[in-house]
């Protein structure tokens, strides 16, 4: 298919005082806080005329249905998740399956910021400025095997901490996947953090995927497993409506969702739509990944 | 019953009918104005001006159950206000639809009617109570004669359940609420049959009202 090229997507900082200083807080609060730390490394990947979304609408307006599935309810209701202690277990075939601490997972590390589209498949999206760690980085650490073709990440099952979970409104618990390429991918991030602060628990403390090509379903919350396995995983949208939701959920405004379209977007916030861009603004970085592939079969 | 004994009552029942259908309204736009809206506004406008339209709609159905449980016949002179509110409504719902998200790109709408079932049904159904609006004043039930009149106006059950379809769906996953509503509106309509109209047989005179 033809790949619109999009407008380049200059490298931008964000020089926020108040941002600044609650990356401090945030180093604090991770224990990774020495007294004069130097500045994170930041890296933009939003377009130059994107704001990103205020801290108060991404914290409130979520899709986190272990929590509800209303937009408020995940920042009404996941209070009882108990993201620390946090262990997360690594298995399939990879060199050094394990469970582990979350802090050990990403020891000697430094999270990156990161400004990226974030596109719902509900056709509204926002920009947020995320903090995390590039998966590249961390699967190469735990050196998967030639048989590793795909990588699913599975959200907590715990109907306790989650009380959405009580209703199968959602095949439990939730899996997400990507294709290795696509996992390698630098975009791709393992998410801690939003706004230099720890994920609040309606974003998916203490860790979550963030992949900004693909619709927001993509990132999978709260992660307690990481798979790496032969087989495309068997994704939980995927499973609930396979003719609405696939398992690539590239961002493509030219393959409409069967009950809507897909062209364009409304930016939280405002009145009006505005165009969605292939691959979310990311086409330059990853359309290559999909080279020969029918996105519409593929959706 | 005595027209000229009712008439105050039923004209200060008509102003608070009047009252309290704009409260939603009055809410909205203080919402819109003060930042009160959702994340998604636009959405926040059409989840709100369409759930009024159900329940104004349902309101309205639920005239003749009620009067057949209560024998108390004048509260027919109340259907057509809340029928016309509920319109009303639904002329909002739709127009912000028309306006935000299509910004008046008629070609989008077309296309949106034809390839998505829960817009074509949607559609339908604000077709349906255009009409029954259009057709509501006195005059027209002249024009038309009360049995082809009536025949139209009978559109109102098919937009009520339309209506229901339209909102289960426009969800993602979770129809608890549609379900409720379609509930209601089965009890509404179930009383109907439950309850025979009384005299069944000769031309109903409960469809007309004169009332100004």
């Amino acid at each position: 298919m033809l790949i619109r090229r999009p407008a380049e997507l200059p490298a931008r900082e964000i020089t926020d005082e108040a941002l600044y200083w609650s990356r401090r807080e945030w180093l604090a609060a991770v224990g990774l806080g020495l007294a004069g730390a130097t500045v994170l490394p930041r890296r933009a990947w939003a377009q130059g005329d994107e704001k990103p979304t205020s801290y108060e609408d991404v914290t409130s307006y979520n899709n986190y249905y272990e929590f509800g599935t209303g937009k408020d309810e995940p920042k009404e209701n996941a209070h009882t998740l108990r993201p620390r202690p946090w262990s997360i277990s690594v298995e399939g075939d990879v060199k050094r399956p394990a469970t582990y601490e979350f802090d050990d997972l990403f020891k000697g590390m430094k999270p990156e910021e990161r400004v990226y589209r974030h596109r719902c498949v509900e056709a509204w999206s926002m920009v947020v400025p995320w903090l995390g760690y590039p998966l590249r980085d961390v699967i190469k650490r735990l050196e998967p095997g030639t048989k590793a073709k795909y990588v699913e990440f599975v959200t907590l099952y715990d109907p306790r901490q989650m009380p959405g979970q009580r209703r199968a409104v959602l095949p439990w618990p939730y899996v997400e996947g990507l294709r290795m390429d696509e996992a390698m991918h630098p975009l791709a991030l393992l998410t801690v953090g939003l706004y230099g602060k720890p994920l609040p628990n309606q974003n998916g403390a203490p860790i979550r995927l963030t992949v900004p090509w693909k619709y927001g379903f993509k990132g999978g919350k709260s992660l307690v497993k990481i798979r790496f396995v032969e087989k495309q995983p068997e994704t939980t949208w995927a499973l609930a409506a396979p003719d609405e939701y696939g398992f690539y959920a590239n961002v493509n405004p030219t393959v409409d969702h069967p009950r809507w379209s897909q062209a364009t977007e409304r930016p939280i916030g405002a009145f009006f739509r505005k165009k969605t861009l292939m691959f979310n603004g990311y086409a330059d970085q990853v359309a290559a990944l999909y080279t020969g592939m029918d996105l519409r079969a593929h959706f | 019953m005595g027209r000229r004994r009712t008439a105050a009552w039923i004209v200060a029942t008509k102003l608070v009918i009047w009252a309290g259908a704009l409260i939603p309204l009055a809410v909205l736009l203080w919402d819109a104005t003060h930042g009160g809206l959702a994340a998604e506004p636009v959405k926040d406008i059409q989840h709100r001006t369409g759930r009024t339209a159900v329940v104004l709609l349902f309101m309205t159905l639920s005239i003749t159950p009620a009067r057949r449980l209560t024998r108390f016949n004048d509260l027919i002179k109340f259907r057509r206000l809340l029928g016309n509110f509920s319109f009303f409504y639904a002329l909002v719902h739709v127009s912000s639809y028309l306006l935000f998200d299509l910004q008046f790109a008629f070609g989008d709408l077309a296309q949106d009617v034809v390839k998505r079932p829960w817009i074509t049904i949607g559609f339908g159904v604000f077709l349906i109570l255009l009409a029954l609006a259009i057709t509501s004043p006195r005059s027209m039930v002249r024009r038309l004669g009360g049995k082809r009149w009536r025949a139209l106006h009978r559109l109102v059950y098919l937009a009520a359940i339309g209506a229901v379809v339209h909102f289960a769906l426009a969800q993602k996953k979770d129809i608890r609420l549609p379900l409720i509503y379609a509930g209601v509106l089965g009890l509404i309509l179930g009383v109907r049959l439950l309850l025979p109209r009384p005299g069944a047989g000769r031309a109903a005179p409960d469809a007309l009202d004169f009332t100004p």
